[in-house]
């Protein structure tokens, strides 16, 4: 693995068989195979496509609002006494997330392979926002698979999956939550082959996945770092980002990997503390294992089954995590820490007030975790933050927390 | 020869096909699994394939994994099921016992550690899901030094060049999951299955198990005319699902749902 150390060349992870060292690969039943292989194929195929990539960017432009800018956050910076904060702004994309970067090239994909239907798994309901968007631009059957737990603590979302024509099935098994969604939209997959194409929402699941989802996403690092060369003359010193199954945080790393002296830290969710084994933080306080088609930190118990996990945001409460960042995390290149439900609030209300930005849940846990690197950092360095989605959906939760009513 | 193997060899010789029931360990709570499958012999099963629970059971179907999920109510993992093999074992030395599972409780307890622990509760043969033959090299090896055969799942969708690389791989028998879809769905359509295993046959020499919406006496004397093994699990499964407030009648429907099914087959 030597010579694929992150630091020693130029990084090409993963393997054609999808493996970042140890981690990743293919772990499925059978039946899955043909149906990822033909995927593998046309994404391979695609990807390298001139037309393919240039429908791909006029999508992203035109329908998503593409490029989104990179905000410097001066107030909150001037506040905080320490380094620049600056702010990629997924959360003005059309949907209000960095998701439907992804599901603008699934599903560009998926037209390509003569797929009629689309499936995906959704945790706060942006992932399934943003699949059933561009399935209605593109007429396209839609099912999405939630947590009957998620249902009912993001039901605005819920409500605009529907208006947008999907089918929104409530999954009732496990711990109701976003792995358990993911399960039931494999049994389905499995079931409809012929001709379903499974849009996952992360960088996790069978390769090529974790490679495909990152690829989407890493038009957010890309960008940000020309916007950041362009407005400060120089690279930032350390990117931020929350880590749920960690789309938005490889999306925005990807490109930073081959520049050491920018440090990658991803933020994962403590929930009601690391200590208290109520939190989903696999890479924090988990160990390697196998679960939805890779192999990664996951949050086990000793005889392997899946521990229930926990977080005040439905978008980072999954145990598993995407396998390039278990990755990055043992070879060093990225750092992970993890911030509580608590902290999170906080970032929550110090973005909304110092910036008048409503940040997301998921993100205010990289917005939490800012707030203290900021402070050991000089005032000309430059942490950008992936600011990964607007908060509208999580009014309801906040307030329920807080206790207020309207 | 494995005791797997030596079954096959067996059954050939006087003509018979191998009735297969699959139980999920610790279903509906832990001390009815093992005379169970002291039953399930009686009543004529070849081989057992035991479920071992996993949280989060991707590829079966509502009732499996709802008696995955009654077992794990009971705490019944890897570990315990392992036991329960070794328990079995005690006064059942000749019907070979597969473990059927997922990788990760395998993966946690370690390739190697398990390995040990299957061959100590004289395991015959794993089983696992989700563990393609391009992953299991490792795990295979281990398994294979000491007298362990690992079974791969062969789909509709499968085509030749993947079923030589589970006949190189795997050994024991091959498990063709006749249905595309979780366990327990649908119909199985007989034609289909006769013609797939025409090309299966024509890749493999290892004796081929059917399995996934064998329901009655009929489909199994059906598959059985052609398949060297058949697999009967969501329909035994169902019975102590239905009953569970009287596990003792669960026990009485499953074992007559097999006599009915080894009469079928061997007549």
């Amino acid at each position: 693995m030597t010579d694929k150390h992150p630091l020693g060349h130029k990084y090409d992870m993963p393997d054609a068989r999808g493996h970042f060292g140890p981690y990743g690969g293919i772990f499925v039943a059978e039946t899955l195979m043909p149906a990822i292989t033909e995927l593998n194929e046309a994404y391979q195929r695609y990807l390298k496509d001139p037309e393919f990539i240039a429908e791909l960017d006029a999508d992203l432009r035109d329908y998503v609002g593409r490029p989104s800018p990179l905000y410097h956050a001066q107030r909150w910076s001037r506040e905080l006494g320490g380094a620049q904060i600056y702010l990629k702004r997924e959360d003005l994309n059309h949907t209000g997330a960095h998701k439907v970067n992804n599901t603008v090239g699934q599903a560009l994909l998926a037209k390509r392979m003569g797929k009629t239907r689309i499936i995906a798994e959704t945790g706060a309901g942006q992932h399934g926002v943003a699949t059933a968007t561009v399935a209605a631009r593109l007429g396209l059957e839609c099912v999405v698979y939630m947590g009957a737990v998620d249902v009912a603590r993001q039901a605005l979302n819920v409500y605009r999956m529907k208006l947008l024509g999907a089918t929104v099935v409530p999954v009732e098994s496990g711990s109701k939550t976003l792995k358990d969604a993911l399960n039931e939209a494999m049994r389905d997959w499995v079931t409809n082959i012929d001709n379903t194409f499974y849009i996952i929402g992360t960088v996790a699941g069978p390769h090529p996945y974790p490679a495909m989802v990152r690829d989407f996403q890493a038009v957010i690092g890309r960008e940000a770092r020309q916007q950041c060369l362009d407005q400060a003359g120089k690279l930032p010193d350390a990117l931020v980002a929350c880590v749920g199954g960690g789309s938005n945080a490889i999306g925005l790393f990807y490109p930073f990997i081959d520049d050491a002296s920018v440090k990658m830290i991803g933020v994962e969710a403590a929930g009601d503390g690391i200590e208290t084994g109520r939190h989903s933080a696999p890479l924090s306080a988990g160990r390697p294992g196998v679960l939805h088609g890779n192999r990664t930190y996951l949050m086990a118990d000793d005889d392997g089954e899946i521990i229930e996990t926990h977080s005040i945001s439905a978008g980072l409460d999954y145990p598993g995590v995407g396998p390039e960042h278990s990755w990055l995390k043992d070879t060093g290149r990225a750092e992970y820490v993890s911030i509580t439900d608590e902290e999170a609030l906080q970032g929550f209300h110090a973005l909304t007030r110092m910036e008048g930005i409503i940040p997301a849940l998921e993100s205010s846990h990289a917005l939490a975790y800012a707030i203290k690197l900021a402070q050991t950092m000089r005032k000309d360095q430059i942490i950008i933050v992936n600011l990964s989605g607007r908060g509208d959906k999580d009014m309801h939760t906040i307030m329920q927390r807080e206790g207020i009513s309207l | 020869m494995s005791r797997l193997a030596n079954k096959f060899a067996e059954l050939k010789a006087s003509g018979r096909k191998a009735l297969i029931p699959f139980v999920t360990a610790g279903d509906p709570y832990p001390e009815f699994t093992v005379p169970l499958l002291h039953e399930m012999v009686a009543a004529g099963a070849d081989i057992i394939e035991l479920g071992v629970p996993f949280s989060d059971p991707m590829a079966d179907g509502p009732v499996i994994q709802r008696a995955s999920e009654r077992a794990l109510e009971h705490h019944v993992g890897l570990r315990k099921v392992l036991s329960m093999a070794m328990e079995f074992r005690k006064t059942d030395q000749a019907t070979p016992l597969v473990l059927m599972g997922y990788l990760n409780p395998i993966e946690i307890m370690g390739y190697e550690a398990f390995a040990n622990a299957a061959q100590r509760a004289e395991v015959d043969g794993v089983l696992t899901v989700d563990l393609p033959p391009e992953e299991a090299e490792d795990c295979v090896g281990l398994l294979r030094d000491r007298g362990i055969d690992q079974i791969f799942l062969l789909a509709p969708n499968t085509n030749a060049e993947r079923i030589q690389k589970m006949d190189a791989v795997g050994s024991g028998y091959l498990y063709y999951v006749s249905l595309k879809g979780v366990t327990g769905a649908g119909h199985l359509d007989t034609a289909d299955v006769e013609e797939k295993l025409q090309l299966i046959r024509a890749n493999t020499g290892l004796p081929v198990g059917v399995g996934f919406g064998v329901k009655d006496a009929e489909t199994a004397k059906t598959i059985a005319s052609t398949a060297d093994g058949v697999v009967v699990g969501s329909a035994l499964i169902s019975k102590i699902e239905a009953n569970l407030d009287d596990p003792q009648q669960a026990r009485h429907e499953i074992i007559a749902l097999l006599k009915s099914m080894r009469q079928a087959m061997d007549s």
